[in-house]
């Protein structure tokens, strides 16, 4: 029984339905779980409570045969969605109380399709890193550790770090994250599980804590490709109250997993291939590409151009956009607020004891890139970049179905490392945001390891609209990988 | 080239509403510094031409019955607040 938060997410459907175990044994094998794990401040909420009235509910439906989708099915929110009389605070000091009314979109869904919520997951503040460092609640820990220096505590990735690391974990089965400059991606990638960010407007962000309302997408974590696009189809669909979600209707993406490549064309960006990129990054795109053609791909080397001014043009027009949602959270209306002289003190006041240092600085460039006598020269001159960065992948696209490159330009490093550096910090993104400006579907699959025995991941770019083909193209790679290897802390535990 | 001394920092920090304590200001001076000679390599793209980007998938924006279909939960709207009384948030005073 204790075993059961090792299946996967099908498996556990299939055996819910079968009425091999209950979902509240499959919640309670989970509860436990969490309670070894602790350590790793993967969760900053944990909801026992609700999720055995969810499990209990599910139990229900599934005597009755009314079983949903996901029923019974114990997963991790990130801190980032706003869960209903469940304190959500984007891990920032400046939310510490807030307890939303109201459940987010992507979330409801999940609820309506019964699944049990384990609790809320670690998270970069406001969603702003890739570490999960600047959390206000403490860093989240990766259960994995590196073979030569097994003391370290090393980083989950960012900024969905607590929900990588909780899946990973055997802590939950799925978690949802939001990645906005490859939030998901590359703490999949980090944590040897898989992760899929779609299309910009293929989920609603309603109820979601903006930070880059033209890049933010919901997304999901999982320890398969099957199981990610099992949540992914609950998650996806138009909302009338998300303005930037498409009307379009959701394919059963866990149909689209055939197992082969036949009659696809993979695209290899060679602008990917940075200077100074580790061997052990090379070999596994390698190994990728072996694998791709073993199952029917045809492999295109392709350019995109733009690629080195994708960092630079994020780090003008993610802190522009965050710089302007940010701007709500004054002490007015909800909140942390610290009284001041006046009404302007206050908001002053407010501000700047709520936030950490990551979002004071993002800010501060927002602010700046925006200001009278900079617009021009920074906002718009990134706007048309990413204009060009989006042609380069339109361009690609007519030559090729998807494109294969690394996830990440490393394994997972440690917590503490990069900290005094944020540029040096902003490019481990260089990967993963890319595709995040063009509105692209991304997934990372985990493929090996390095030579610290951390994982390593690949990393499948699609065209808008085609997480069909992104996971019909991961599933097949994970196939071909393989990769069974645990984290060390659950090794350990076992 | 433009530089973020400490005057840029105070500029930008009334902008953005931000109390920042002297010690924050003066690591901030040299952090965005950083951040902005790495961002100002955009320079050297040629953009003439291209129009900016924001609407990256192409959906245009849809316009809605004019009915009433929510609200009617001030409860709800004041439940977070710092300080309410009879149905309003109390806010320090706005107009001098």
């Amino acid at each position: 029984m204790s075993d059961l938060n090792r299946l996967t997410i099908a498996a556990a459907l299939e055996g819910l339905k079968k009425r091999s175990f209950s979902a509240v044994e499959l919640t309670q094998a989970h509860l436990s779980a969490m309670e070894k794990m602790r350590h790793l401040n993967a969760y900053v909420t944990e909801t026992p409570d609700l999720a055995l009235e969810q499990a209990k509910a599910a139990d229900a439906r599934y005597a009755a045969g009314t079983a949903r989708a996901l029923d019974g099915i114990p997963l991790a929110i990130k801190e980032m969605f706003c869960t209903k009389d469940v304190k959500t605070t984007a891990c920032s000091k400046i939310l510490s109380n807030f307890v939303p009314p109201y459940e987010s979109t992507v979330t409801q869904k999940l609820l309506d399709a019964g699944a049990v919520f384990l609790g809320k997951t670690n998270q970069d503040e406001f969603a702003m890193g890739g570490s999960s460092t600047t959390s206000a609640f403490g860093p989240p820990v990766n259960p994995w550790r590196r073979t030569d220096a097994p003391d370290v505590n090393l980083v989950p990735g960012g900024s969905s770090g607590g929900s990588s690391a909780a899946v990973a974990a055997f802590t939950a089965m799925g978690a949802t994250g939001t990645d906005t400059g490859g939030s998901i991606r590359q703490p999949a990638s980090y944590c040897g599980i898989t992760g899929i960010k779609p299309t910009y407007g293929r989920c609603s962000r309603w109820g979601i804590i903006a930070f880059a309302s033209s890049l933010d997408q919901a997304g999901v974590f999982a320890r398969t490709v099957q199981d990610c696009a099992l949540q992914l189809e609950v998650i996806s669909g138009h909302d009338p109250k998300d303005s930037t979600s498409a009307d379009r209707p959701v394919p059963a993406f866990s149909s689209a997993l055939s197992g082969d490549m036949k009659g696809l064309k993979v695209g290899i960006p060679r602008e990917y291939r940075v200077d100074g990129m580790p061997a052990e990054i090379e070999s596994v795109w390698q190994k990728g590409i072996e694998w791709a053609k073993a199952a029917g791909a045809e492999i295109v080397e392709i350019s995109l151009p733009h690629t080195k001014y994708a960092v630079p043009t994020y780090y003008i027009i993610a802190p522009a956009e965050a710089s302007s949602n940010l701007a709500r959270y004054d002490g007015m209306r909800y909140g942390v607020r610290v009284p001041g002289e006046n009404l302007k003190d206050t908001y002053s006041k407010s501000r700047g004891a709520g936030f950490g240092a990551e979002v004071k600085r993002r800010i501060m460039i927002g602010t700046y890139v925006l200001s009278a006598g900079y617009y021009d020269a920074y906002y718009i001159q990134a706007q048309k970049v990413r204009r060009l960065i989006a042609d380069d992948f339109a361009k690609a696209y007519t030559q090729c179905d998807v494109l294969l490159a690394p996830t990440a330009p490393s394994g997972a490093f440690a917590i503490g490392e990069n900290e005094d550096d944020p540029v040096k910090m902003y490019l481990n993104d260089v990967f993963t945001i890319p595709a995040s400006l063009a509105g692209l579907p991304g997934m990372s699959v985990p493929v090996g390891l390095d030579s610290h025995g951390l994982p390593l991941g690949l990393q499948i770019i699609g065209r808008p609209w085609d997480e069909a083909t992104v996971m019909r193209v991961a599933h097949a790679l994970e196939h071909a990988a393989a990769f069974r290897t645990l984290p060390a802390e659950v090794r350990d535990a076992a | 080239m433009s530089t973020f001394d400490l005057a840029t920092v105070k500029k930008v920090q009334t902008l953005a509403c931000l109390d920042l304590t002297p010690a924050e200001q003066e690591r901030l001076v040299g952090q965005l510094s950083n951040i902005l000679h790495f961002v100002e390599q955009l320079g050297e793209v040629d953009t003439k031409g291209v129009a900016p980007l924001a609407n990256v998938s192409e959906i245009t924006l849809k316009l809605r019955a004019d009915e009433v279909t929510d609200g009617g939960y001030q409860a709800a709207v004041l439940a977070n607040a710092p300080e309410e009384m009879e149905g309003f948030f109390v806010v320090p005073k706005v107009v001098e």
